[in-house]
């Protein structure tokens, strides 16, 4: 028998029908379907979820905040792409 | 990537926290935030669990089944609490099982109030009342902590919490509006816990050697003797609503200050307990160590099981 640390496990919890996935936090568990059970106890005892995900935290990779200027700096020059960019005359409406 | 020197990634961080912005787990921070961070977060993670034990103590004694399932609730989401916490401190690299292993060792500090003995089932009434109404006006501001995963696990918390309060102003009302046994009850089990209860938001704000800091970092949001008056200016009006006295000579409406005046806590005895001396520390302790070891072969045979069946899936 093995008294191995049980993995980390990232938790994401739908609220309800028509609402993404959203993160709510981690927890211990020997394997995804024990995650499961566990974040049910843990993260909806109040009926907070319709359907939950499991995502053992290892297998997540996540961008470097270091490097967040580097890595969105590409947007903050196309202002072009946001709709009050134009000017839509008075008169004109619908658009 | 910027490269810069240990003074201006401080400085870079602190212009964040000025600036109201969260910091999150992989973020640059200074060594001192993130241990201040780990030691407070999993102090709080171990207030949590403990805090199971002295309620716990009355499941099987409620006096009614509604009485019993509330109970149960309550206890139930006091370890959800825990294990949101110690999610949140692992998100600083703190090691879970080292954590909990200092805890069971007797290193690790949690709330001094949950060393005191639940005697009677008033007791269940004033906890509630008192002891969750403190948490919650220590914890409503660490909702705006500077820290994100704190900061949205207190979110959680503070919405369970309430539940825990009223259920227990509801034990200790009923009570006070019972047989003169049932009120002599609630106002003994008041007598004992009201000044544990004020000693809950730690040393006079002199005397406190983490509050200049964390207040910097907007970890601590108001000062101990803020929240402390806070909480004696809401609760002594409940007492008085329901016809309970509070055990204080010395406390009166300041007109001034719109504020009660009360009087000087016994530091001397917060001391004693924080150390290890008080009622139950040692029957705490045990209790989790207990835990602990008795419950390794349930992790041994979840892991067997998860093996087993990672077995059956791949076959």
């Amino acid at each position: 028998m093995s008294n191995k640390e049980w993995p980390l496990w990232e938790v994401f919890i739908r609220s309800k029908q028509g609402l993404s996935h959203k993160h709510v936090g981690s927890l211990r568990a020997a394997d995804a379907e024990m995650a499961i059970d566990n974040a049910r106890d843990v993260y909806t005892r109040r009926s907070e979820g319709i359907s939950i995900w499991v995502v053992e935290s290892k297998l997540v990779t996540a961008s470097d905040p270091r490097e967040a200027d580097a890595l969105f700096d590409p947007a903050d020059s196309k202002v072009y792409r946001h709709p009050t960019f134009y000017d839509v005359p008075d008169g004109i409406s619908h658009m | 990537m910027k490269n810069l020197s240990l003074e201006e990634k401080e400085r870079e961080f602190q212009a964040k926290i000025d600036a109201d912005q969260k910091i999150e787990p992989n973020d640059w921070m200074p060594d001192e935030y993130r241990k201040t961070l780990i030691r407070q977060i999993s102090q709080h993670a171990h207030s949590e669990i403990v805090g199971m034990l002295p309620e716990g103590n009355w499941i099987t004694r409620a006096p009614n089944l509604r009485r019993k399932a509330v109970l149960l609730a309550k206890v139930q989401d006091e370890a959800g609490h825990g294990l949101y916490l110690y999610s949140a401190a692992e998100t600083l690299g703190s090691d879970r099982e080292k954590t909990i292993d200092d805890l069971n060792a007797g290193i690790a500090k949690y709330s001094s109030i949950f060393n005191y003995p639940t005697v009677t089932w008033a007791d269940m009434g004033t906890i509630g009342w008192l002891v969750d109404g403190a948490a919650i006006m220590n914890q409503v501001p660490l909702c705006r902590c500077s820290y994100g995963p704190y900061a949205r696990a207190m979110v959680r918390v503070c919405k369970e919490e309430s539940f825990h309060q009223r259920q227990g102003f509801e034990i200790v009302m009923k009570l006070a509006q019972g047989t003169p046994e049932q009120k002599a009850l609630a106002q003994e089990s008041l007598n004992r816990w009201w000044w544990p209860a004020l000693m809950m938001f730690g040393p006079n704000d002199a005397n406190s050697k983490h509050t200049a800091q964390s207040m910097k970092w907007k970890i601590k949001r108001e000062t101990n003797d803020e929240l402390r008056q806070k909480f004696v200016d809401i609760t002594v009006p409940q007492a008085e609503m329901i016809g309970l006295t509070i055990p204080d000579a010395d406390l009166k409406w300041n007109e001034e200050r719109q504020s009660y005046d009360f009087g000087a806590i016994n530091w001397d005895e917060f001391m004693n307990v924080v150390q290890g001396n008080g009622p139950c520390n040692k029957e705490r302790i045990a209790a989790r160590r207990e835990a602990k070891e008795n419950g390794l072969w349930v992790r041994e045979a979840a892991n067997a099981f998860a093996e087993k069946r990672k077995a059956r899936q791949a076959s």
